[in-house]
């Protein structure tokens, strides 16, 4: 279960709407809490790959990320991103890129309105999607 | 040259479970040589075949990304930290 407060999921979807036409994309930072994870801030990153198609983290975001993560007792919880005209489901080029079996993995469809917001797990290539609570 | 390497959660079961190791070596490329000798089980994820760095792994020294600083020729001192992440990647393509 993802546990997203109202401004922090804005604070994701203005990422996403700032980065158009191109994808958007950045952290989530918080606390693990059994099978909750708690999100306390969403770290906005630039797309490196200035794509509509597909996206990265900044290297020095993912690094400070990490970073401020471990001196403030965080984690870095899972990415966010979004897609422009396709649903709120990971592609296959997320599925086979997605580094971490603990992370979620969040969805932010612009092609709908309102937009839709959604979270996954993805654990050797089998995605399953997670509960987005708070908002 | 003597640093001290950071495995992020997803590498530690193919590294030997350690959080921190120290490694040798006078370059980036020699430090991931030697770990992929070391532990076989992450042949492929650290160095490509041709031995330039792995397209989806990040690797800092200190606090700058090695590609920016020669790669797998980027060279290390002592003391430095150098921190290895996964790169986050994705998209509809």
């Amino acid at each position: 279960m993802l546990s997203l407060e109202r401004h922090l999921r804005d604070a994701m979807i203005a990422t996403c709407i700032r980065a158009l036409p191109d994808e958007g994309c950045g952290l989530l930072l918080g606390v693990r809490e059994s099978e909750r994870s708690v999100v306390r801030d969403v770290i906005a990153s630039e797309n490196v790959l200035h794509s509509a198609k597909v996206y990265e983290i900044d290297s020095k975001v993912l690094l400070r990320a990490h970073r401020r993560a471990d001196e403030e007792g965080l984690e870095v919880l899972g990415v966010f991103h979004s897609h422009t005209h396709t649903e709120a489901y990971p592609s296959p080029t997320d599925i086979a890129q997605a580094p971490d079996p603990a992370w979620q993995y969040v969805l932010v469809s612009l092609r709908d309105v309102p937009t839709v917001v959604r979270t996954y797990r993805i654990v050797d290539g089998a995605v399953s999607e997670d509960e987005v609570v708070g908002h | 040259m003597s640093a001290v390497l950071r495995i992020p959660t997803v590498l530690r079961p193919a590294l030997g479970g350690a959080v921190t190791v120290s490694v040798e070596g006078h370059t980036i490329g020699d430090v991931l040589s030697e770990l992929t000798n070391a532990y076989p089980a992450v042949k492929g994820q650290l160095l490509n075949d041709d031995g330039t760095l792995h397209r989806f792994l990040n690797v800092y020294i200190n606090d700058d990304d090695v590609r920016y600083l020669g790669g797998v020729n980027a060279p290390v001192a002592n003391d430095d930290e150098i921190t290895l992440l996964p790169a986050v990647a994705g998209g509809v393509a």
